[in-house]
């Protein structure tokens, strides 16, 4: 163990986990509002995070941006590579919901039977991104689809410059303008989400549902309509996060979503899964500790860390940091 | 409050369960409030009171499903605070669930021999092995079931899985399993409920067979008429309080708990339970 | 609360019905005729590899290895279906429990030490045993979605821990795990159908008991002996006070406590006994390797297993091997559709899900609904005892269910 190296680069792991817990934290609403409503955990979600990343790289190469890309042009090309992640992740949370539960809620079949349905869908999911190829050939649109289909199996880069400057430094550690946005841009939505759950129309519904289906459907609530909702604010979030990511990592490929999704997961119980401000907390938290975890024991056992942690929160604090809270915890 | 009548002296009764002061909060709800009353062995007592009134929590602390906020429980004796809920229904409570909780993808047998097994001890190995224990037990464990069942009257329903049975064979299924746990005091939280007037009537005097066998029976139920016909003693609880523990006719007459049926002049008291829903 | 809330269980039509007929059938048969039915199924299955039925057989591939695959996945989802079917608990992670027999014995053997075989099986089916206690004990208190993730941790932990640690090989993982030890007596013949017509082919023997890297037939038969041993000890221990727990607390973990089942002890032991039976399959899948690395542990593994539970039916012993046959066989059988594998696994799981949640061969139902129909008959000349029946399951039901203050807890 080095404890040395963590404490000589203590601010820089510190920084490091930090923008990391923003995407996680970004992705955890997601898991926690589906499963603030339908006490679902949301398996494929990860999946609709994997599709933002890919229309981030998508959209960039839509409108021409690469290494060149400078300046104000950048920033708008990542604007826009992010408006057309989220629209996409949003979209594929809709189908997942029309096509994955919605069946199955109708019949009100066992939660497991749910689980196994997003289990399916999750393949379904990121093998389609990793068959794209072998699909589109199929379809006899390989020609047509060119590079957006060429090593479906392989990873897939982001075209813009990845060279960040350093805006700022904080106990020697340079902050760079990446760290910044990724942690703006991901509390921005955040605080976003939040105040739509807590102040409009719909959010009361969505937490109508949360509460207490039943009584709400009762009520009037359209409960099909806020599960839907809920899905495609989950996935906007995680289309966003993709964008991030991509800022962060610069890489994805077909099966990227798995493991993020795993501790995004972690996110939201450690911060009490249904409760939005926990997965806020819990995603910062994970990212935090995975990144001096990491630095203690190698970066080999970055996820080793992250899972026992989630393994240790499930066993001594099962309703996370701030408590279960979208709707009322239930055992 | 009443003064709780003690039964008469010539019985010298064996308290079988005691509740002593409890109070139990959920947050700012007080489910009960400082309530106390005994039940004595043999009798069968009757546990009434408006929705809400803790009728159900109160079995949920006798059976530990709630630990009380405050106060104790004992049992044959013993204090049950620090058993585990399995360890209390095998010394003795057993109960049945207000809106029924059977394993339905068993069999009706099935659901009773769980019960049954409550008094074995066989594991994997002596199933493995088939060893002699574990074949006695099974056969005993079958044998006691199929005759609870017929005690019941699910009589040749034994091998129907439990959520294809009808309502009224689901809840006296309950009864069967509780009993086969060979408790000392057999719990009924509205066994009744959904039966209509004939069917209850036989209900009670199922209860009062159960009793013949030498159980002791704790009832709740809503229909007062019916209750007053069938149980030995009442408690009445309100509001999480206990507001009245004697005799069926000393009970009928406390002005608290013609107060406490609100409205309802005594003939129709058997009726309550229908407002309120 | 249970894992499961189920509002108001949809009625499953009647599909199926082939297969429940068969069973219906089979209980039916004097149990004489079911032994010597099911011995003559052993016997047909310990002949395949020799038989080389045309039609099933693998083309390409070595049938015999193919089968061999397919014994180990059948043990694996009997021993998950013990975990998942019939005690309720989701196990995203069964695949550390078979790598954690895989490397005990590839550490005993070879990586480490130089033991017997047959010294290190037992010690490898303890370790996984413990580490199924070990992972249950703290776990199993867990909600029941919640444990789905943590077992789905357990596996990841085990695999990095596995590509991680230099002691255990990293990568590359370990090799030259010796084989069982054998006993020639005899040489078999396989049959050859390439004319059309099956003859005895003399050029192709299988030695009995050879264990040779060359052929997979004598593994295939130790594979099929431990299956047969597993499924009727799953019997057995599923005919007892101890699958009436698992189920009980299955169906509903509170009631079942209340009904004097120490819920915990058995969930634990259920994933005591599912590790073990995985860490026997994990032993022999390293052992026919003779070489092991943590690709071959891997989530997708885990989620194949539980596919092939699910598939089947959950809770149902020959539904586990019916879903672990498919789930092993088909691929090999239908070979070049191979990158499409995973991808129609997802849509069958959904499918699945969707249209037959209860799996291809549910836990008896229909035996159930025939012999209802049966008593009814006999009941309705009985003369209507103690208590009257109700007439209908109306609203009361309801009413009673939407009434609140019942166990919130
Ligand atoms: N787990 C719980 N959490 C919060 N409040 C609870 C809980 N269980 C019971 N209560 C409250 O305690 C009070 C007593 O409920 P209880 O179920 O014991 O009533 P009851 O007498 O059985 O009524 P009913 O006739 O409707 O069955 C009610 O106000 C109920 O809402
Ligand atoms: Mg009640």
């Amino acid at each position: 163990m080095q404890f040395q190296y963590v404490l000589d680069n203590f601010v820089s792991l510190f920084v490091g986990g930090l923008v990391f817990g923003a995407v996680y934290a970004l992705v955890a609403l997601g898991y926690t509002m589906v499963y603030g409503v339908l006490q679902l955990i949301n398996f494929a979600h990860s999946e609709v995070f994997m599709f933002g990343t890919f229309a981030t790289v998508w959209a960039l190469w839509l409108i021409g941006a690469d290494t060149s890309t400078m300046g104000v042009a950048l920033v708008l090309s990542l604007a826009f590579a992010m408006v057309v992640s989220m629209v996409t992740s949003g979209g594929v949370a809709l189908l997942l919901e029309r096509v994955a539960y919605r069946p199955l809620l109708k019949r009100g079949a066992p939660r497991l039977v749910a689980l196994i349905s997003a289990i399916g869908a999750s393949f379904v999911l990121s093998e389609a991104m990793g068959l794209r190829g072998a699909i589109a050939s199929a379809l006899g649109l390989e020609s047509v689809l060119g590079r957006y289909v060429a090593r479906s199996r392989e990873n897939l880069g982001l075209p813009t410059d990845r060279t960040f400057t350093v805006q700022f430094e904080i106990f020697g550690y340079g902050v760079t303008n990446r760290d910044i946005i990724i942690v703006v841009a991901a509390v921005l939505m955040m605080v976003l989400a939040d105040q739509f759950i807590r102040r409009t129309r719909t959010g009361r519904g969505i937490r109508a549902v949360a509460q207490d289906p039943e009584t709400s459907s009762l009520m009037g609530v359209n409960s099909t309509r806020v599960i839907q909702i809920t899905f495609l604010i989950g996935g906007l979030l995680a289309g966003a996060a993709a964008t991030l990511y991509m800022l962060q990592v610069g890489a994805t490929r077909y099966n990227a979503g798995f493991i993020l999704g795993v501790k995004a997961f972690t996110a939201a119980v450690l911060g009490g899964i249904g409760n939005l401000r926990g997965a806020l907390l819990g995603g910062f938290v994970l990212g935090i500790a995975e990144s001096l975890g990491a630095g203690l024991f190698g970066g080999e056992w970055r996820s080793v860390v992250a899972f026992v942690l989630l393994v240790l929160i499930l066993l001594f604090r099962p309703t996370g940091l701030l408590g279960e809270s979208l709707g009322k915890a239930r055992a | 409050m009443a003064e709780p009548v003690e039964a008469p002296p010539s019985a010298a009764p064996i308290r079988l369960l005691e509740m002593d002061d409890i109070t139990l909060r959920f947050g700012g709800v007080t489910a009960l409030d400082g309530v106390s009353f005994h039940i004595d062995q043999g009798e069968i007592l009757g546990l009434i009171g408006p929705n809400g009134a803790g009728k159900t929590t109160a079995f949920n602390v006798m059976t530990g499903i709630y630990r009380p906020t405050s106060g104790r429980v004992s049992f044959d004796g013993h204090p049950t605070s620090r058993l585990k809920r399995y360890q209390i229904a095998k010394r003795g409570i057993a109960r049945t669930f207000q809106n029924i909780r059977l394993f339905k993808a068993m069999t009706a047998l099935e659901n009773v021999m769980v019960g049954a097994d409550a008094r074995h001890s066989t594991g994997p190995i002596s199933a493995l092995l088939g060893l002699p224990k574990h074949r006695r037990e099974e056969e005993a464990g079958r044998e006691l079931a199929h005759e609870l069942l017929d005690f019941v009257g699910v009589r040749g329903r034994a091998d129907e899985l439990a959520g294809n049975l009808s309502y009224g064979d689901q809840r006296r299924l309950e009864i069967a399993r509780a009993m086969a746990t060979q408790p000392k005091l057999l719990c009924l939280d509205e066994p009744a409920a959904g039966f209509n007037p004939s069917e209850k009537q036989a209900l009670m005097e199922l209860i009062r067979s159960i009793r013949d066998r030498g159980l002791t029976v704790l009832l709740i139920e809503h229909d007062m008429r019916l209750v007053m016909g069938a149980v030995d003693r009442l408690v009445v609880l309100e509001f999480g309080r206990k507001i009245a523990d004697g005799t069926p006719a000393e009970v009928q007459n406390d002005p608290g708990v013609i107060a406490a049926y609100l409205g309802v002049d005594e003939d129709e008291m058997g009726e309550v339970d229908d407002d309120a829903s | 609360m249970s894992g499961t809330t189920t509002a108001g269980a949809p009625r499953a039509p009647r599909r199926g019905a082939l297969l429940d007929g068969v069973r219906a059938r089979l209980r039916k048969t004097p149990r004489w005729a079911q032994f010597l039915f099911m011995t003559a199924l052993a016997l047909l299955c310990y002949l395949l590899p020799l038989l080389e039925l045309p039609i099933i057989s693998t083309p390409g591939t070595d049938f015999g290895g193919v089968l061999f695959t397919v014994a180990v996945y059948v043990l694996v989802a009997v021993g998950l279906n013990i975990v998942v079917g019939y005690a309720g608990l989701l196990d995203l992670g069964y695949v550390g429990f078979y790598a954690i027999g895989a490397y005990t014995v590839g550490v005993l053997t070879s990586q480490h030490a130089t033991w017997p075989w047959l010294l290190s099986l037992p010690v490898a089916l303890g370790v996984t045993m413990l580490s199924g206690v070990l992972l249950g004990w703290p776990t199993l208190r867990v909600r029941g979605d919640y444990l789905a993730i943590v077992t789905l941790g357990f596996g990841e932990i085990v695999r990095l821990t596995l590509i991680n640690t230099e002691w255990l090989g990293a990568a590359p993982g370990i090799s030259s795990i010796p084989a069982p030890p054998s006993l020639p007596l005899i040489e078999l013949p396989h049959l050859d159908w390439s004319t059309g017509v099956p003859l005895v082919d003399f050029s192709d023997t299988t030695t009995f008991i050879q264990f040779t890297v060359t052929d997979p037939v004598p593994f295939y038969w130790l594979a099929l002996t431990l299956v047969i041993l597993v499924l009727l000890a799953d019997k057995r221990i599923k005919n007892s006070r101890v699958g009436r727990s698992w189920e009980a607390t299955r169906e509903d973990e509170d009631a079942a406590e209340l009904m004097g089942v120490p819920t915990f002890r058995f969930k634990l032991l259920a994933f005591a006994l599912g590790a073990f039976v995985g860490g026997i399959a994990g032993s022999l899948f390293a052992t026919r390797q003779t070489f092991i690395n943590p690709e071959s542990f891997t989530l997708l593994i885990s989620i194949l297993f539980l596919s092939a539970v699910v598939l089947g039916g959950q809770g149902n012993r020959w539904g586990a091997v019916i879903g672990a046959i498919v789930v092993a066989y088909l691929p090999e059988r239908f070979r070049g559709f191979e990158q499409w594998r995973v991808l129609v696994f997802g849509i069958a799981l959904m499918l699945l899900a969707i249209y037959r949640p209860q799996g291809l061969l549910p836990p008896r139902r229909t035996i159930r609904a025939q012999q209802m129909r049966e008593t009814e008959e006999s009941l309705e000349t009985a003369d209507p005892t103690l208590v009257g029946r109700v007439a209908t399951e109306d609203g009361d039901v309801g009413r009673d269910a939407q009434e609140k203050g019942e166990d919130r807890g």
